[in-house]
């Protein structure tokens, strides 16, 4: 049936005149990719199931042991796991809040008709196209306590930002800020500019002070595409790795997905580590999902 | 309540005049309808008197005060527009209370809810205050936007072709209610139309705008029988005014083309005297025409529309088109050869290269 409702080849086109068939192009296009996502995403998603549930250790030789729900027992058990999941959790929180704030609070300011808007508009979603290990390096020499321009220019002395225990999980938590506010704001953007005028001349009709437009319309307006910006953001924000990997080796700031890392390639404890990656898959789509319900509602509102 | 006035107000946009030299007085209570076309600038003005936009020149006054600098916040109106403009996601009722709940004029609660009562109460959608804004019908939406601005008991109703996106029933209904909710409250009306029946039937005053010029105010009696020009001979009425060019011989008016003449009686031509060989167009009412064996003009009868109480008939005369309303019981056949009249009287002469009333001078 798929095939019929496809359009024919043209006869004339380089294809046909090869001996092909539509079919052959939807295969040559489709195949490769399907043969990808299985042998890359879906063959190890379900081996490292398998082996989230043995003693495996690709480091050695000696054949996987089945030892239960042992794995996720342990890990569970651990208080230093846990610790870890608290930074990753305050690394989620101040990071995401603080880009929709400074996103949003971009995105407010363009919202308007200024000069070279579209110019701007650009030039802000730069930092969203770099390549998070090359942010993060330059970063690192933004920050650096002796020729680092951000303790000069803020008049810090030699303040260590990446090796203050207190202060590396916010210096890296700025950094994803700086990187991901832009996506926020281009979302944002898209969300504020489908709020109709007449809304806002209505309010001003009805004598509605600024604030009291901005919370009655504004945002119950843009919630929707602005959860989905924080759901985005949330997920990434979860899984960050080489921003904080590059910038520090604080333990105060070893997020979950570091602590994943380091025990998988540095202590050689594939099981476990296959079990963790597990937990943090259900954490994330958990967390996803009650954002989607919560989306879902704010839509229907 | 209050009387608002514009004085030589010009408006450009870009390479656009909107609006020249208005002249515009609502007096105070009166239900004001501005009529004319699409893009004649009647909604311009009315974003004007709102404050919403600001006259290039001019002042505008309220009250004999001089509200150029004033947001429209401060100047305390309530303005309609024709795509309702409700607040999504709210209910009816959160609709109604926002204007009430805003800073600048705090309201108590008891004194919100009453108020919200009776306005849902005026205009019957009590039954509708806790449903969704986007679940009501075009009706509905729009008897909230008026709601929303008559709970406020502002100085000055906006309204913005609120009826034109309902349909003939509804329209109709909600015209009367207008009407009637503003000689109850005794409010100042500035209502924009482009529909003649709603200017017609629901003004005090009529403003014809035409090309963000005022050519004519007045009551609709007025604009209807002593139009000041062409134009507005042409925009009120339905089916509008016959405009006939001719000229005026020996006494005689003559209507060129169809070669029909017919006598101008005494106090017509006393005014037009003057204009004798002059190039005039003759403006005759649809209902003035008369079917008379013994009338002066002869036609066929090209297409008869039967509106039931009446018979609308298009005649051709030579090459000229009239139209001419006629009592249902008229038995008339198409292409029946028909001889008509008309009462000298109730005739309006135009200058035809000006095309400006005669008697208006």
């Amino acid at each position: 049936m798929a095939t019929l409702a496809m359009t024919t080849l043209d006869p004339q086109s380089r294809a046909a005149r090869r001996g092909w068939s539509d079919l052959t192009i939807r295969n040559a296009f489709i195949i490769p990719t399907i043969v990808f996502l299985i042998v890359f995403n879906i063959f190890p998603l379900l081996y490292s199931l398998g082996y989230s549930f043995t003693d495996f250790r690709a480091s050695t030789n000696a054949p996987a042991n089945f030892v239960g729900l042992a794995n996720y027992r342990a890990l569970l058990n651990d208080p230093f796991i846990w610790s870890n999941f608290a930074i990753t959790a305050k690394y989620v929180i101040v990071s995401v809040t603080g880009q929709v704030v400074v996103g949003f609070g971009v995105a407010m300011l363009l919202n308007r008709t200024i000069p070279f808007k579209g110019l701007i508009t650009t030039l802000l979603l730069l930092p969203m196209m770099l390549s998070m290990a090359v942010v993060g390096l330059f970063w690192k020499l933004l920050y650096d306590p002796s020729f680092g321009i951000i303790n000069y220019a803020l008049g810090l002395g030699r303040f260590e930002w990446l090796s203050d225990p207190d202060m590396a999980l916010y210096a890296v938590a700025i950094t994803d800020i700086w990187m991901w506010s832009p996506f926020v704001m281009l979302l944002s953007l898209a969300g504020l500019s489908a709020v109709p005028k007449h809304l806002y001349e209505a309010a001003a009709i009805d004598r509605a002070g600024t604030f009291y437009t901005f919370f009655r319309i504004t945002l119950p307006l843009v919630a929707p595409i602005l959860m989905i910006a924080i759901i985005f953001r949330t997920m990434e924000a979860f899984k960050t790795f080489d921003l904080a990997f590059i910038l520090t080796s604080q333990p105060s700031a070893e997020l979950i997905s570091i602590r994943l890392y380091k025990m998988a390639f540095q202590e050689w404890q594939t099981g476990m580590s296959s079990a963790l990656a597990y937990i943090m898959l259900i954490m994330v789509v958990g967390i996803t999902n009650i954002y989607v319900k919560y989306l879902n509602k704010v839509k229907e509102r | 309540m209050s009387h608002i006035e514009l004085r030589n107000v010009t408006k450009v946009f870009g390479a656009k005049t909107a609006l020249k030299n208005l002249d515009l007085q609502v007096e105070d209570g009166q239900f004001f309808v501005l009529l004319g076309e699409t893009g004649a600038g009647k909604t311009t003005t009315l974003r004007i008197v709102a404050g919403l936009d600001k006259p290039t020149e001019g002042t505008m006054l309220i009250d004999g005060v001089d509200v150029g600098e004033w947001g429209a916040a401060e100047r305390d109106v309530a303005l309609v527009l024709q795509q309702y403009s409700l607040y999504p996601r709210y209910t009816v009722r959160e609709n109604l209370e926002f204007p009430l709940k805003s800073k600048i004029r705090r309201v108590e609660r008891d004194e919100i809810a009453a108020r919200v009562e009776r306005v849902a109460r005026t205009l019957r959608i009590e039954h509708l205050l806790d449903r969704k804004t986007d679940r009501l019908s075009g009706g509905e939406m729009q008897r909230v936007s008026i709601g929303r601005a008559i709970v406020r008991k502002p100085r000055v109703f906006l309204m913005d072709e609120p009826l034109s996106a309902l349909d003939a029933k509804l329209r109709e209904a909600l015209r009367t209610e207008l009407k009637n909710l503003q000689m109850e409250l005794g409010a100042t009306f500035l209502f924009v139309t482009h529909d003649q029946i709603e200017a017609m039937s629901m003004g005090d005053r009529i403003g014809v705008l035409n090309g963000g010029r005022l050519v004519q105010t007045g009551t609709p009696y007025e604009i209807y029988n002593r139009p000041h020009n062409t134009f507005v001979a042409r925009a009120v009425g339905s089916p509008p005014m016959n405009l006939l060019d001719g000229d005026i011989a020996d006494g005689q008016a003559v209507v060129a083309r169809s070669g029909t003449g017919f006598t101008v009686s005494g106090r017509v031509s006393a005014q037009v005297n003057g204009s004798a060989g002059k190039p005039l167009i003759f403006g005759i009412r649809p209902e003035d025409i008369r079917l008379e064996s013994g009338g002066p003009g002869e036609a066929t009868i090209h297409d008869i529309e039967d509106h039931g109480v009446e018979k609308i008939l298009t005649l051709r005369a030579g090459e000229t088109t009239l139209k001419a309303t006629v009592p249902a019981r008229e038995r008339v056949r198409i292409e029946e050869v028909v001889r008509f009249g008309w009462d000298a009287d109730k005739v309006v002469l135009f200058d035809r290269a000006s095309g400006r009333n005669l008697a208006v001078g």
